[in-house]
């Protein structure tokens, strides 16, 4: 392959295998230990807990096969949580990641300015989820700066109770989410616009395509693969929302905000169910399954090797 | 006027009319990135009572220091140190322990075939799309069991682990990349695979360790959920845990709150500012290359 030295490839080379499976062990273990203890592991173990009636503290003796499961499906709670999730997904996907490739669109040109625009609109991907979070509910306080400036506009109307108003409040974590993470959306898609020879366009347009129909036609289907990570990777993230809401409402109020994630913490954590929340998590983890899987089969074989992220901090 | 012309002189007029309307897109989107920001630091320089009293208003009057003053000098300013610290700690280790593991596999993954390679290599792509949340309540089992809560490293090292799959998929085409002959060559004056990886790649390989290490950073610096489970009390916790509390404590201090945030904040812009091309540039060169 890549490599030329190709040691075990000679016939004679017997000890020389045997020394190159310990370089290997040498080079990979490090890595695989720590893979395997702190990601592979804690989710195995997950599955095993959640067949258990467990407080997390005493023995694990109070086998109930799959009743955790069947209490989770069978919850309220927990459907409108995964509802959550989902609502953000969708939303994602019809709104931030349009508004991001419109954005990348404008910024694929040259413009005096450009590279501070680019600066400025990847900047909320690199501030901590949480410490937004903070800042957004201090704006969002009954009488503060955002229902002062509407006023101001005078949009005094469309204030809400956003936090508190149970109808209300998974849109203002939508707005808040898209607000942190349609830059880092953009600098991908932008990534993906640059790979694309000029040319292409300009050819469909000297040939009478509109410069939409050549947008459309030529620029879009090119662009696929990159969309598709933008697309995998806002499902995932999308997934594991925990930190913002966390800070912000706690899953609240009265649960309207919950995630699997938020839902998870409080049920292993606060009410000690650690059986329960594990299962929770198993469950979670089976959506995050089905979209790797996705992922490795639509992605990763056919055009990245370095797709990409950081939604895991 | 001939044909020509006239259909190049229309062409600059669209040209320009769509320059202004996109211009004004643009400067839209960035007023409404920069005002929260924006909000958070003029905000420190207020008083409550200009805060709660004129929210409207966009410069402080008076300008007040004491808030920025209080948290880094004051009477409670132990805390925030004692939780820079902490992060700087925890940063260090997790950084440490993603990169230095991730480049030796990405060097296997990358230069040396052997049976089960890509299998391996998957489980580790499929990593990057597992989150934290799946693993955090065995995690702090784990943890516990193993004498580590209470340590800085029971949490530094799941953050390493969950940061490794991003680390090893963007390092290894990079290896990939560096030409075989020079492996030849180096083997020929007497390297071992190691002093091959260590005096000949690694040296090549700087400007990808430094976009893995910048984003290990990133992500450890603003970790939120992990040390929220595996950290042990107050003296232990990281800045993000730093601002919940302190945002908590203080909620009818405002002012003091967009302080502390901005304080908190601040290592991360800088750092942002200063290492954007890595940030960048690592997050989209997959995207990219093809």
């Amino acid at each position: 392959m890549s490599t030329s030295s190709a040691i075990g490839a000679r016939p004679e080379a017997g000890a020389r295998s045997r020394s190159r499976w310990i370089t290997i062990a040498v080079f990979l273990l490090p890595a695989l230990a720590l893979f395997v203890i702190f990601v592979l592991l804690p989710i195995a173990q997950a599955a095993h807990y959640s067949l258990y009636k467990w407080n997390g503290l005493q023995p694990l003796t109070d086998f109930i096969g799959l009743k955790n499961y069947q209490v989770a499906l069978a919850s309220d709670t927990f459907k409108s949580a995964i509802a959550n999730n989902v609502f953000i997904v969708v939303l994602s996907l019809a709104l931030q990641i349009p508004f991001s490739l419109g954005l990348a669109v404008l910024l694929n040109r040259r413009f005096p300015g450009r590279g501070v625009f680019r600066l400025i609109f990847f900047l909320p991907y690199v501030l901590s989820e949480a410490i937004t979070g903070i800042v957004f509910s201090l704006m969002l306080r009954p009488d503060a700066i955002v229902d002062t400036s509407l006023k101001g506009l005078g949009l005094g109307g469309l204030i809400q109770d956003w936090l508190g108003d149970g109808t209300i409040v998974m849109f203002t974590l939508f707005v808040i989410i898209s607000w942190k993470y349609f830059g880092f959306h953009m600098i991908l898609l932008l990534a993906g616009l640059q790979g694309i020879p000029r040319e292409l366009e300009e050819a469909a347009r000297i040939d009478g395509a509109g410069r939409w129909q050549a947008f459309r036609h030529v620029t879009l289907p090119l662009l696929g693969p990159t969309l598709r990570v933008s697309v995998f990777l806002s499902m995932v993230g999308a997934l594991q929302l925990f930190d913002m809401i966390w800070v912000m409402t706690k899953g609240g109020p009265i649960g309207a905000s919950n995630t699997m994630a938020t839902l998870m913490f409080k049920n292993g954590f606060q009410s000690q169910l650690m059986g329960y929340g594990s299962a929770l998590a198993v469950i979670l983890f089976g959506f995050a399954l089905v979209l790797a899987l996705a992922y490795q089969r639509l992605v990763l074989r056919r055009d990245v090797e370095g797709a990409v992220t950081a939604f895991n901090g | 006027m001939s044909a020509p012309e006239a259909r190049r002189s229309t062409r600059l007029v669209r040209v320009g009319a769509f320059n202004v309307a996109s211009y004004g897109i643009l400067i839209a989107v960035a007023l409404l990135i920069l005002v929260p920001i924006a909000f958070a630091i003029l905000g420190g320089f207020k008083s409550n009572n200009q805060l709660v009293g004129d929210p409207g208003s966009v410069i402080p009057n008076p300008w007040v220091a004491s808030n920025y003053t209080d948290v880094l000098f004051g009477a409670n300013s132990g805390a925030f140190w004692q939780e820079v610290s902490n992060s700087l700690i925890v940063a260090v280790i997790a950084v440490a322990a993603t990169v230095v593991p991730g480049s030796l596999a990405a060097f296997v993954f990358a230069r040396i075939a052997f049976p089960g390679r890509e299998a391996i290599y998957t489980l580790f792509t499929l990593g990057l799309l597992f989150p934290a949340a799946v693993a955090i309540l065995p995690l702090y089992i784990l943890v516990r069991n193993l004498g580590l809560s209470g340590n800085f490293l029971g949490v530094a090292l799941p953050e390493a682990a969950f940061g490794l799959p991003l680390t090893i998929i963007i390092l290894r085409p990079f290896f990939r990349g560096i030409p075989a002959e020079l492996e030849d060559a180096a083997r020929i004056d007497g390297c071992s695979t190691f002093g091959f990886f260590w005096r000949v790649l690694l040296p090549l390989a700087r400007p990808a360790i430094a976009t893995v290490s910048v984003l290990a950073i990133v992500s450890t610096w603003n970790a939120f959920i992990l040390p929220l489970i595996l950290l042990n009390g107050e003296s232990q916790w990281t800045l993000p845990l730093g601002v919940m509390n302190f945002s908590g404590t203080y909620s009818a201090d405002q002012a003091r709150i967009l302080a502390f945030t901005v304080l908190a904040i601040m290592p991360a812009v800088i750092f942002y500012a200063v290492a954007e091309r890595q940030i960048v540039g690592g997050l989209t060169a997959g995207s990219v290359k093809g």
